[in-house]
């Protein structure tokens, strides 16, 4: 079997499972989430399989399928993987089966449309990971919408109309602008080329001028930002995540955050990168505000998800600090940074979730002391909290350590001969948010874990058997990121210097100038 | 054989076996009989390991061992090594935290016995020294800095080791977050050096300090960003408050990483780092100074504590002060010396208070002590043979290595100053007096324990008594293992300035004079039947006594000044103001806008087929008018 079949089966497998689950019997949820389940775990299978199989040291695509679809616009149904998607779609898979698992005892009615959205908004992510045409992945990044909206507004919790609309009038107003950049797009490799494309490839070699690259970096900086999000643009992110249910608040901050830093990294910054030099000092200064911003918020917030909401922002910073850095160093950290923040927040929102399906509370105030009742519980959420917080060991520090050393490695010349100041400050500052992150993360530790026991409705159950399992793979994900993330590295290291290239090396018309 | 290795490896093993016991939740006796066998042989076969890569090392002490373990991430022509390095300095760090790591694993054994965490708070211990020993073995920064955040981390659970106590486990957190502004700093000093010089090993960097020609104010600023993490970790004045918080830990966890060895990481990576101090004056005159004010603040505080593990904290604050005074005068060598004698002594100091506490069970008020002596002889022989060794009595191990320090404050020709020295003289005198202080109120005098406390008293039994025996024993003799003749071809001495040649003598001999006066004024303060302590909640007699009782009002000041305006910032300037007024509000507003625009449009667009007609008209009329 080739790999490039095996790709193809790991994208439409979720939409065979969809398929199927009305074809299942009513009466019972069993068959539904195990179909699920069954559908998720073979997934992750294949794509554990690709990511052996996957070449180091290559550039360019692998496994790749290309399928001429609208011609006349260029339209290809073209999917591959690179060193930039290779770890997203490894992480979305991992979460795959997992939210399945932890979403057994969550979500009580509407179950067949429930895992039908799941599989849905599984196809849509790892169809815009995959992408290689920009119209496929306009359409890809549109439609994990649907989904996204109805598993909020169906499932989730008193004001999760509020939070839906929120969330669909946010990242709807984003995409608008990036349609017409799309759009734009195409014209200009037509007018290019003479002959209509959307391929990535051929839109890197596009020779825009400095005002056009300006407008559509623009456009697709306002979607980008909705979606990591960073200040200012990141209010619907609180609200959603406290109203999705606890799997929805998984996929969310597991993998939908990613899209806007993927979008930064696939194709805002390399197809114009001029603009991106441009820009770079607002989007740094924006990424560090973000860490210190999330950070404080997380701090004074009383609601446990509000608390990892506004840390995620905190922690997405980071990964546009990497990403702007310009040094190979910050955008491996991004490419872990990424990762590793799927991991440690998915892991938060499922315990997050566990403890609201025993108390039905979410509110700091009412928790203490659980280690002494629940020390599974505890040891687990000490592990999440010290990734988060970016002890060595864990993921949290390859990520950060990386991102940060290379945000101040690649700043250093410039500094220390005179020319720009300003992104060694950034880089600098952005130091800040190592105390912050502890400030917040030990604040909600010794709140819930320590000090005299009390919960609502008295002690609660530790955790069974299944939420040991889904916590355990995370956090063994977890250490083995932090411990040897070399093997990571190094399949994702061509793809970095490949897209450092793009940003670094000037386009025949600007040496033209 | 690799020989390196096995000293980090054996206490991770012992870490995960332990740790596995505590999982399971057995408390039989076989299990709890494992945890400590585990716990306890483990850390010892480490100081044999570490005994025998001495042995090896000496063979070539020119050169230093490395074993290299494994790479970590390869990043362009970036390798991040994980790889471990011995030479005369990363040994005796290692001896001292197997060693008397080992003797404080064997006390816990009779300490923690029964408490219900028995085989975590094992695990967490051998955690502790996996952690410590990475640190002082790390080639690279890299690899010291994960050992750096594994002890904080440690340091932190163990503080707040009984958690169902709200107090512990805020003081566990207040101690992980001072340290990690410090390693805010020492992170950024890190970037910098790696932007510098393009390498985290620690002999590479310290050879391009002595090769090439770095900017003064280059080395000036990596200098202090690194000394920023040190005085976290090292309870440095501004950031020492964590330190007297950290005593809720257990005792043998004060003893281990509060006295003899955590806290003395900032002092190691100073000296680890000489290259970059000698190449910034500016800095190391900083460390001088700071070293000397925290020397004498803390000092000054413990004069008047009666919690028995306070004096003892503020003591240690004071003592790794006259470290910092020493690495500020160039004599990095000299600064180990005291971190190694301290390292007994003190450690000597905290498990017999952990013996006093342990047979008072859990009073640590010395106000309700006294007359111990009788009761706890073998504790009281090896508290005060450890008070003469910190006071700085000969031939006792402090004096030997205050002395230098003394020595060097006054006499180095890179920042000695009489004022130095003045201010450290200061300081070890009260440092004679408040331990003398500490000495008579806990084991002398008159008894003011409980008379129902007073029957049951015990002496320890043998498993912590003979840790506390060979401790004091060290306090005995250490001072007479010349540190840093050893250390010379690593951490040469500094040149003495040459008026004061010949001198040494005489100023020795005054700080004999200064720690018997110290021991006399105690005495006379506080022998007898003299003292008589304040009742509980009565007035204090005047303000300066307030004001050291209350360490200079310091958390107080920070709780003002930095935490309540961030809290602030962050709850309403943010919070509330920035993202729930003005971002979601103007997008509410947005919203509300659209909702209005829209009801208004609705009006025109009702159904009703009349008013379409007279809207037509109406355009048809103003039509013809603007024509």
């Amino acid at each position: 079997m080739s790999e490039a079949v095996v790709l193809n089966l790991v994208l439409w497998l979720p939409v065979v499972g969809a398929l199927l689950i009305p074809l299942l019997p009513r009466e019972r949820d069993a068959p539904v989430y195990t179909l699920a389940f069954a559908v998720m775990l073979v997934q992750l299978l294949l794509v554990i399989w690709l990511f052996v199989r996957f070449e180091s040291g290559v550039s360019g695509l692998q496994f790749a399928t290309q399928i001429p679809w609208i011609a006349a616009w260029g339209v290809a149904y073209h999917i591959g993987l690179d060193g930039l998607n290779l770890l997203l779609v490894l992480l979305t898979a991992l979460l795959g089966p997992l939210v399945v698992a932890g979403a057994v005892r969550t979500i009580t009615h509407s179950v067949k449309l429930f895992y039908a959205m799941l599989l849905v908004l599984q196809f849509a992510m790892l169809g815009t990971f995959l992408a290689q045409n920009l119209f496929l992945f306009y359409l890809f990044w549109e439609a994990m919408l649907i989904p996204m909206f109805l598993i909020i507004g169906i499932w989730g919790g008193e004001r999760r109309i509020y939070a839906t609309v929120k969330f669909v009038l946010y990242t709807a107003f984003g995409s608008i602008f990036m349609l017409v950049a799309v759009i734009y797009l195409g014209l200009a490799a037509h007018a290019a080329q003479g002959a209509p494309s959307f391929a990535f490839s051929d839109l890197y070699a596009l020779e825009l001028a400095l005002p056009v690259q300006t407008l559509l970096l623009l456009a697709f900086t306002l979607a980008f930002l909705i979606k990591i999000p960073s200040i200012p643009l990141h209010t619907w992110l609180p609200d959603a995540h406290v109203e999705a249910p606890s799997p929805g608040s998984v996929m969310l901050a597991g993998v939908l955050l990613k899209m806007g830093a993927y979008g930064f990294l696939k194709l805002g910054l390399p197809m114009l990168p001029e603009a991106a030099k441009l820009f770079t000092p607002v989007l740094m200064s924006l990424a560090v505000a973000s860490i210190i911003y999330g950070a404080l918020l997380a701090w004074v917030q009383d609601d446990i998800k509000k608390i990892v909401a506004y840390s995620s922002i905190s922690h997405m910073g980071y990964v546009m600090l990497g990403l702007l850095s310009y040094e190979l160093l910050g955008i491996q950290g991004a490419i872990m940074q990424m990762v590793s923040h799927g991991l440690i927040s998915a892991g938060l929102f499922f315990m997050v979730g566990m403890l609201y399906e025993r108390t039905h509370h979410r509110e700091l105030a009412v928790f203490g002391g659980l280690a002494k009742w629940m020390p599974v519980y505890a040891l687990f959420f000490m592990l999440l909290a010290l990734a988060s917080v970016g002890l060595p060991t864990t993921s949290g520090f390859t990520g950060e350590f990386l991102v940060l050393l290379g945000a101040f490695y690649g700043a250093w010349p410039a500094f220390v001969q005179g020319e720009s100041h300003y992104a060694l400050i950034l880089a600098s500052l952005a130091v800040l948010g190592v105390i912050l992150g502890a400030l917040y993360m030990l604040r909600l530790v010794r709140r819930l874990l320590f000090g005299p026991a009390q919960a609502p409705g008295g002690q609660p159950a530790d955790l069974s058997r299944r939420e040991r399992m889904i916590l355990a793979t995370l956090v063994l994900a977890i250490f083995t990121l932090g411990i040897y993330p070399k093997p990571f590295l190094h399949k994702t290291e061509q793809a970095a210097l490949d897209y450092q290239r793009l940003l670094l090396e000037p386009t025949p018309a600007q040496e033209g100038l | 054989m690799a020989l390196l290795s096995p000293i980090v490896v054996l206490p991770l093993l012992g870490f995960v076996l332990n740790g596995l016991i505590a999982l399971s939740g057995r408390r039989d006796p076989v299990a709890l009989r494992a945890v400590t066998l585990i716990g306890c042989v483990l850390p010892l076969l480490a100081f044999g390991f570490a005994v025998r890569a001495l042995w090896a090392l000496e063979a070539h002490p020119e050169a230093a061992l490395i074993e290299p373990l494994f790479t970590w991430a390869v990043i362009g022509e970036h390798h991040f090594a994980i790889d471990l390095y011995l030479d005369r300095l990363s040994a005796l760090m290692a001896l001292i935290v197997t060693g008397i790591g080992s003797l404080i694993h064997l006390y816990s054994s009779g300490y923690m016995k029964g408490d219900a965490g028995y085989a975590r708070y094992f695990a967490y211990l051998n955690l502790f020294l996996f952690f410590m020993l990475l640190l002082v073995l790390g080639h690279s920064l890299l690899v010291v800095f994960v050992g750096w955040e594994g002890v904080g981390l440690v340091s932190y659970l163990l503080i707040g080791f009984w958690f169902k106590d709200t107090l512990n486990a805020k003081a566990g957190k207040k101690a992980f977050i001072v340290n990690r502004i410090g390693d805010a700093g020492f992170l950024l000093g890190i970037f910098a050096l790696f932007s510098l010089v393009g390498s985290l090993q620690l002999d590479i960097i310290q050879q391009h300090f002595l090769h090439e020609d770095i900017p003064v104010i280059t080395a000036t600023v990596i200098g202090l960003l690194l000394f920023i993490g040190a005085m976290g970790k090292s309870a440095q004045l501004p950031l020492h408050v964590w330190l007297a918080d950290a005593m809720a830990g257990p005792t043998p966890v004060s003893a281990l990483i509060h006295a003899a060895t955590m806290v003395t990481a900032g002092v190691y990576l100073v000296a680890r780092l000489s290259g970059v101090y000698e190449a910034a004056p500016l800095a190391l005159a900083i460390i001088a100074s700071i070293g000397v004010a925290t020397a004498l603040f803390a000092a000054t505080v413990a004069l008047v504590q009666t919690d028995i593990k306070k004096v003892l904290a503020y003591s240690t604050v004071s003592q790794l002060g006259f470290m910092f005074i020493a690495l500020g005068v160039g004599a990095y060598g000299v600064a180990i010396f005291h971190l190694f004698t301290h390292a007994f002594f003190k450690a000597c100091l905290f498990l017999a208070a952990g013996s006093v506490i342990h047979a008072l069970q859990g009073e640590q008020d010395i106000r309700k002590m006294g007359g111990l002596a009788r009761a706890l002889p073998l504790t009281f022989i090896a508290f005060a043979i450890a008070t003469a060794a910190i006071a700085g009595l000969p031939p006792l191990a402090g004096f030997f290595s205050k002395d230098e320090i003394l020595w060097f404050a006054l006499s180095s020709s890179q920042g000695g100053h009489g004022v130095l020295w003045g201010l450290a003289a200061l300081s070890a005198f009260l440092t004679a007096f408040y331990m003398f202080r500490l000495l008579w109120l806990v084991f002398l005098g008159q008894p003011r324990t409980e008379p129902a406390l007073r029957a049951q008293l015990h002496e320890a039994p043998w498993n912590m008594n003979i840790p506390v025996l060979l401790l004091a024993a060290g306090s005995l003799v250490a001072g007479f293992w010349a540190v840093p003749g050893y250390l010379h071809t690593l951490l040469p001495a500094p040149a003495i300035m040459p008026a004061l040649a010949g001198w040494h003598g005489g100023v020795a001999g005054l700080a004999i004079a200064l720690a018997l006066a110290g021991l006399g004024l105690a005495v006379w303060r506080y022998g007898g039947s003299r003292y008589q302590p304040a009742p509980a909640g009565a007035p204090m007699a005047f303000g300066l006594q307030n004001l050291l009782t209350n360490a200079y009002y310091v958390d107080a000041l920070y709780q003002r000044t930095l935490r309540t305006p961030l809290q602030f910032i962050a709850q309403h300037l943010l919070w509330r103001w920035s993202d729930q007024r003005l971002l979601d509000g103007s997008l509410h507003l947005a919203a509300a806008t659209a909702r209005l625009t829209a009801r208004l449009l609705a009006y025109l667009h009702n159904g009703q087929v009349q008013w379409y007609l007279w809207l037509a008209l109406l355009g048809l009329v103003l039509a013809v008018l603007l024509s």
